[in-house]
């Protein structure tokens, strides 16, 4: 077994990317994620690889754009304001179908908000994040040893699909350190003949772009990519499943909220209640089966969220509202307590809301 | 199932992150689960530093220590904020030679290390987090000090490999202090 050291999430993240492949990383400072930038910034050097501080997040979702044009492996990573201001170029990455990888550890909003961890940027993730009909595969890592798996992960999922893989982190496990070991990285290859890589006048030249000035041309584009995601929506959701075999309350969160109520969860148990957990890890795709499978099941819903219950429509889309979907949340950069999370349970396992 | 929630506290510069790194990596030597949380936000711009370790036997839930097992305090208003939040039975370690006050309660074990003034005289000033650790070792039923050098030698940058002849020196004189 491969040594297992102590390593912080953010810096998890970008040895796996490293390992991954990843030789070109693009950033701007920002708290709390600023330690993936170190990582890369003391790194790629060593490696022949690119570390580059961009002038802004809007410059450097753009170098981004570039370099996946030119078939790299690429990556980006920021926190929810400045994920804002990649709005334009993400949309453009997806509007060209190229593969980038992007990482938001997010902090408290809306605005310039505060710099304690946040799941408030769900929403913005998993309905796009820019202008245009379009998604990112987004993966919500709950360890520090899956920010490392579902990097790598990411970075498949991108080029496969030759779309845009999100990590929706958040300050807490960006910050926090566990034991953590990289025996498992397996870095998939995908042909990229799209990429703009000089035709050394042996081809036609390649064409990245995402205007369509003609708009049977750009419906087209649309429909393709959507058939696209139904693949991706059909083959690619994951969840972890905790106690859920005769659970009468599912309780649903992902990232941090996950390991908080995963206390809950056991503390409700020892209580004699029947509470199980589903944490969804790819919340676009949503998984949906594992949610509708759980409404035949059980009694009610319970989602844990560092916002404002964004998550609870997908849950109740998912479920065909079958059943009642409660909120236990904190937001702004607080987090509940395993308590506050117990307490809902009991409420949800009376049948309160 | 096992499980202790450590909670370290005082001042930016006092070494409590490392003083926490360092029982996260003697808890992964020991073969346990562990999760190591810093402090970064606005407390920590305000000059107080805190940090949450969590040594458990099962995978580690939540990384957030909200009744910890285990204080750590490095100055008063640490010792004042967290006191009551330490469950009934745990151990609070104070460094005696910045914190005069004495804990009122008594469903707690407390230990009094004057531990800034031994670093001091041990010729290591700025150790005195880990001469608080030396104690720890001593009282946690969890960890033991054996095996407490090759933690140290995994902390310490290999080109600073005369800092854990140091740190050996702090830990040991906090394990031999007899309160």
């Amino acid at each position: 077994m491969a040594e297992r050291v102590l390593m912080k999430g953010n810096e998890a993240i970008a040895e796996a990317a490293i390992q991954a492949g990843c030789r070109h990383y693009f950033g701007y400072p920002i708290t709390p994620q600023t330690e993936v930038a170190a990582y890369m910034a003391k790194k790629m050097p060593k490696i022949g690889g690119v570390f580059l501080q961009a002038e802004s997040e809007v410059a450097s979702i753009n170098m981004v754009y570039g370099a996946a044009a030119a078939g790299m492996r690429v990556m980006t990573s920021s926190s929810s304001p400045g994920i804002s201001l990649m709005g334009e170029g993400l949309s453009y990455i997806a509007g060209s179908d190229v593969p980038a990888f992007v990482v938001n550890v997010q902090r408290g909003g809306p605005g310039l908000g505060g710099i304690q961890p946040s799941q408030s940027d769900y929403f913005q993730a998993t309905r796009g994040g820019g202008h245009g009909d379009y998604h990112m595969i987004v993966l919500a890592p709950a360890s520090v040893q899956e920010m490392a798996s579902l990097t790598v992960k990411g970075f498949n999922l991108a080029d496969k699909y030759s779309m845009i893989a999100m990590i929706l982190a958040d300050g807490t496990i960006g910050q926090m350190m566990e034991p953590i070991s990289f025996e498992d990285v397996e870095v998939e290859h995908y042909d990229k003949p799209w990429a703009l890589t000089g035709t050394e006048c042996k081809r036609k030249h390649n064409i990245v772009n995402s205007l369509y000035l003609q708009p049977d041309v750009l419906e087209k584009k649309n429909f393709e990519r959507y058939e696209k995601y139904k693949v991706v929506e059909a083959s690619e959701a994951l969840h972890e499943s905790y106690l859920m075999d005769d659970a009468d309350v599912c309780v649903v969160a992902f990232g941090i909220a996950a390991r908080v109520a995963k206390n809950a969860v056991v503390a409700a148990r020892g209580e004699g209640i029947k509470a199980g957990m589903i944490r969804p890890i790819t919340l676009w795709p949503f998984p949906k089966q594992a949610l509708s499978q759980a409404a035949d099941q059980v009694k009610s819903f319970l989602s844990v969220e560092l916002s404002m219950g964004q998550m609870v429509e997908d849950i109740q889309l998912a479920t065909g509202c079958r059943r009642p979907v409660s909120l236990c949340n904190r937001v702004g950069g607080m987090i509940p307590s395993p308590d506050q999370v117990l307490e809902s349970i009991r409420k949800a396992a009376k049948g309160e809301n | 199932m096992k499980t202790t929630q450590i909670l370290i506290a005082g001042f930016g510069g006092q070494g409590i992150l490392f003083a926490g790194k360092f029982l996260a990596y003697k808890g992964l030597l020991e073969d346990l689960q562990v999760s190591w949380l810093p402090s970064y936000g606005p407390e920590m711009r305000g000059g107080t530093a805190n940090c949450n370790v969590i040594l458990s036997e099962e995978p580690v839930g939540s990384p957030i220590v909200t009744s910890p097992d285990v204080l750590i305090a490095m100055n008063l208003p640490s010792l004042q904020k967290y006191v009551d939040a330490v469950v009934p039975g745990g151990q609070i370690y104070v460094d005696s030679t910045l914190i005069a006050e004495k804990v009122e309660r008594t469903d707690v074990e407390v230990y009094y290390i004057p531990a800034t003034a031994m670093a001091n005289e041990a010729g290591v000033p700025t150790l005195a987090n880990m001469v608080m650790m030396g104690h720890v070792l001593r009282h946690n039923p969890q960890l033991t000090f054996e095996g407490t050098e090759v933690t140290v030698q995994k902390l310490v940058p290999p080109k600073k490999v005369e800092l854990v002849g140091l740190n050996m020196k702090a830990l040991e004189a906090g394990r031999d202090y007899q309160g």
